[in-house]
C-alpha cells in the first residue's frame, strides 16, 4: 500500500506533464499553420491583384519613403508634445470634474451644473468639430490674450472633449467603490473629503486604469485632428507631401509612427485588463 | 454587574427610508462599561440603529446624547462625534488597498493627527492583542474571515472610543471562525470597553452582556438582563422569537 502510494503518484505526473507537452505543441502547430494560410493568403490575393505595382508605386516607395521621413517625423514629434500635455492636463481636469460632479453638497450647486454641461457638451460634440470651432472661432473674437497659436488652441480643443470622455471614467470608477467603504471611512473619524481622498479615489483609479489608457490610445490618435486648423504636425506634413509628389508613401511612414505608440499601449492595456495580450 | 452613568442614551428615535419608517420611536441607554446586546430578526433594525448612533443615518425624530450631550443635533459636527465611538461592520468592511496596519492607523493618523511612529506602534500592539502579530504588511485579502474580523476590530478600537458598535461581527463567517472573534469581543468587555453588539448568537448574549435588548418591528419590545430576557420573557413577540430561534438551533 505504502509503495504503491509513494511511486504511483510519480508516474502518473510525468505521464501527465508528458500529454500537456504534446498538447502544447500541437496547439503551436496548428496556431503556426493556420496563420501561414491566412496570412499568406491575404498577401497572395494584394499581390497578385491587377493594381498592385502600381500601389506599391504610390504607397509604398522606399526612395519617397526615405525623402519623406525626417520631416513627417519631426511632425510627429510635435503629436507627441501636444498629446503629452492634453494628456496631463486631461487627467486633472476630468478629474476635477468627477469629484465636483459625485459631491453632494448644496453649495457646489452651480459648479457641479457647469460639470454636468460641460461633459454633455464636449462629449457630445464630434471632437473634429472641436478643433474646427475652437481654432477659428476664438482667433475670430480677436480679444486681447486670448491664444492664437493653432496648436494651443487644437489642444485646448482636444482638452476639452477628452475631460469629458475622461471625467465620465472616474466617474463610474468611483460610484463602483462600495458605499461600505465611505462608511467604514466615516466611522473612524475622518472627513468626507478625506475619505474621499484616502480611501475611495486610490480604489476608484484603481479600477479605471485600463479604461483610462484606452482613452488614451484614441487621444494619441486625435491629435492628428489639429492638422485642420494648420499646425504641421505628421499627417499635415504627409499630406503636404503627397500633395507635391503624388505618392502616399509618407502618409503610410506617419500611421507607421502612430503605431510605434498606440501598440505598446494597447499591450499594457491588455496586460492591466488580465486579457493576456495576443492570444 | 452594570456600570455608572449612562454613555449613550437613544430616545425616542425614529428613522424613515422614504416611506417605510425602519425605527419607531427607540428608547435604549448603554452604561458606562456595560455592554448590551440587541437582539431580533432579519430586517428589525438592528443595523439601522447602531448606524444612526454612529451619525451614519440622518434620525428623523428623538434624540441621541454621547456622554449626556446631544449628539444629533444640526450643530454638531458627525465627524467629532465620529471619533468618540468606533463600529465594526457585518461585512467587516476593511480599506482593500491598504495592508493590515494601514487600515489600523488610518483613523488615528488622518483623524486624530497621530504621528506615524506612535500610531503604527500602538497598531501592531493591537494587532499583537487580537492574535495578529506578523501580519501586519499583509493585505485583507489574504486574510481569512476571523482574521479580518479581527483586523476590524482592531480598526475600531485604535481610536479609544467612549463605546464600540459590534453590527453582528459573526454573521458573515463560517462557524470554526466565529470563536476567535468572539473571543477578542470577550477580551474587549474583560477590559470594560462599553458596547452596543447586534447579534444573532444568544449563548454569547448570555455569556458576555449586562442587559439584552429585544428590538422588534422597530421597536424595543423588552429589555432587561440576559436570564430574564432570553430564559423567561415577559412580551409575546420576544417569546415567539425565541421559540423561533431554539427550533432553528440556534439559542
Ligand atoms: N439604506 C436603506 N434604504 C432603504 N431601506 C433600508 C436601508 N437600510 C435598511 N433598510 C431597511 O430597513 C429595515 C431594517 O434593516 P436593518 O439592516 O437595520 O435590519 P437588521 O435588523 O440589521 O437586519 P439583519 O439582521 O438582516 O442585519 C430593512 O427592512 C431594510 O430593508
Ligand atoms: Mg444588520
Amino acid at each position: 500500500m505504502t509503495e504503491t502510494a509513494a511511486t504511483a503518484p510519480g508516474e502518473r505526473r510525468l505521464e501527465r506533464a508528458a500529454a500537456k507537452r504534446r498538447r502544447h505543441r500541437r496547439n503551436a502547430l496548428i496556431a503556426a499553420l493556420s496563420s501561414i494560410v491566412v496570412i499568406g493568403g491575404i498577401a497572395a490575393l494584394v499581390l497578385t491583384s491587377p493594381g498592385w505595382p502600381t500601389v506599391r508605386e504610390t504607397f509604398f516607395s522606399w526612395s519617397e519613403f526615405k525623402n519623406a521621413f525626417p520631416e513627417v517625423l519631426s511632425g510627429f514629434w510635435l503629436d507627441v508634445k501636444v498629446f503629452m500635455v492634453v494628456e496631463a492636463a486631461v487627467l486633472v481636469i476630468a478629474l476635477v470634474i468627477a469629484l465636483v460632479r459625485v459631491n453632494r453638497s448644496p453649495g457646489l450647486f452651480p459648479v457641479r451644473l457647469l460639470s454636468t454641461v460641460w461633459v454633455d457638451v464636449f462629449r457630445g460634440v464630434p471632437t473634429v468639430l472641436l478643433v474646427y470651432l475652437i481654432g477659428f472661432g476664438v482667433p475670430a473674437l480677436e480679444l486681447e490674450g486670448l491664444p492664437t497659436d493653432p496648436v494651443v488652441l487644437g489642444g485646448i480643443a482636444l482638452t476639452l472633449s477628452y475631460s469629458g470622455y475622461v471625467s465620465e471614467v472616474y466617474r463610474a470608477g468611483i460610484n463602483s467603490v462600495h458605499w461600505g467603504q465611505t462608511d467604514a471611512a466615516l466611522s473612524v473619524g475622518l472627513t468626507q473629503a478625506q475619505a474621499m481622498r484616502h480611501v475611495i479615489l486610490p480604489q476608484a483609479i484603481r479600477r479605471v486604469g485600463p479604461p483610462l489608457l484606452n482613452d488614451f490610445v484614441s487621444l494619441q490618435k486625435d491629435v492628428a485632428l489639429i492638422s485642420i486648423i494648420g499646425p504641421q504636425e505628421a499627417f499635415r506634413v504627409a499630406q503636404i507631401y503627397q500633395g507635391e509628389n503624388f505618392n502616399y508613401t509618407p502618409i503610410i511612414a506617419a500611421a507607421m509612427l502612430y503605431l510605434v505608440i498606440t501598440i505598446p499601449l494597447a499591450r499594457i492595456v491588455d496586460r492591466m485588463g488580465g486579457a493576456g495580450g495576443v492570444r | 454587574m452594570a456600570g455608572g452613568a449612562p454613555v449613550i442614551e437613544v430616545r425616542g428615535v425614529t428613522k424613515a427610508f422614504g416611506e417605510r419608517e425602519v425605527l419607531h420611536g427607540v428608547d435604549f441607554d448603554v452604561a458606562e462599561h456595560e455592554a448590551v446586546a440587541l437582539i431580533g430578526a432579519s430586517g428589525s433594525g438592528k443595523s439601522t440603529l447602531l448606524r444612526c448612533i454612529d451619525l451614519l443615518e440622518e434620525i428623523d425624530d428623538g434624540d441621541i446624547f454621547l456622554d449626556g450631550e446631544v449628539i444629533t443635533d444640526p450643530s454638531v459636527s458627525p465627524v467629532a462625534v465620529r471619533r468618540k465611538l468606533g463600529v465594526v461592520f457585518q461585512a467587516y468592511n476593511l480599506f482593500p488597498h491598504m495592508s493590515v496596519l494601514q487600515n489600523v492607523v488610518l483613523g488615528q493618523m488622518r483623524a486624530q493627527g497621530a504621528r506615524r511612529r506612535e500610531a503604527e506602534e500602538e497598531g501592531r500592539a493591537l494587532l499583537a492583542r487580537f492574535g495578529l502579530a506578523g501580519r501586519e504588511g499583509d493585505r485583507p485579502d489574504e486574510l481569512s474571515g476571523g482574521q479580518q474580523q479581527r483586523v476590524a476590530i482592531a480598526r475600531a478600537f485604535a481610536g479609544k472610543p467612549r463605546a464600540l458598535l459590534l453590527d453582528e461581527v459573526t454573521s458573515a463567517l463560517d462557524p470554526e471562525l466565529v470563536g476567535e472573534v468572539l473571543e477578542a469581543v470577550r477580551d474587549l468587555k474583560a477590559e470594560g470597553m462599553t458596547m452596543v453588539i447586534a447579534t444573532h448568537e444568544m449563548t454569547f448574549a448570555r455569556e458576555v452582556a449586562d442587559e439584552v435588548a429585544f428590538l422588534h418591528e422597530g421597536r424595543i419590545v423588552e429589555a432587561g438582563p440576559p436570564a430574564q430576557v432570553l430564559e423567561d420573557p415577559r412580551a409575546e413577540e420576544t417569546q415567539r422569537f425565541l421559540a423561533r430561534l431554539l427550533r432553528a438551533g440556534r439559542a
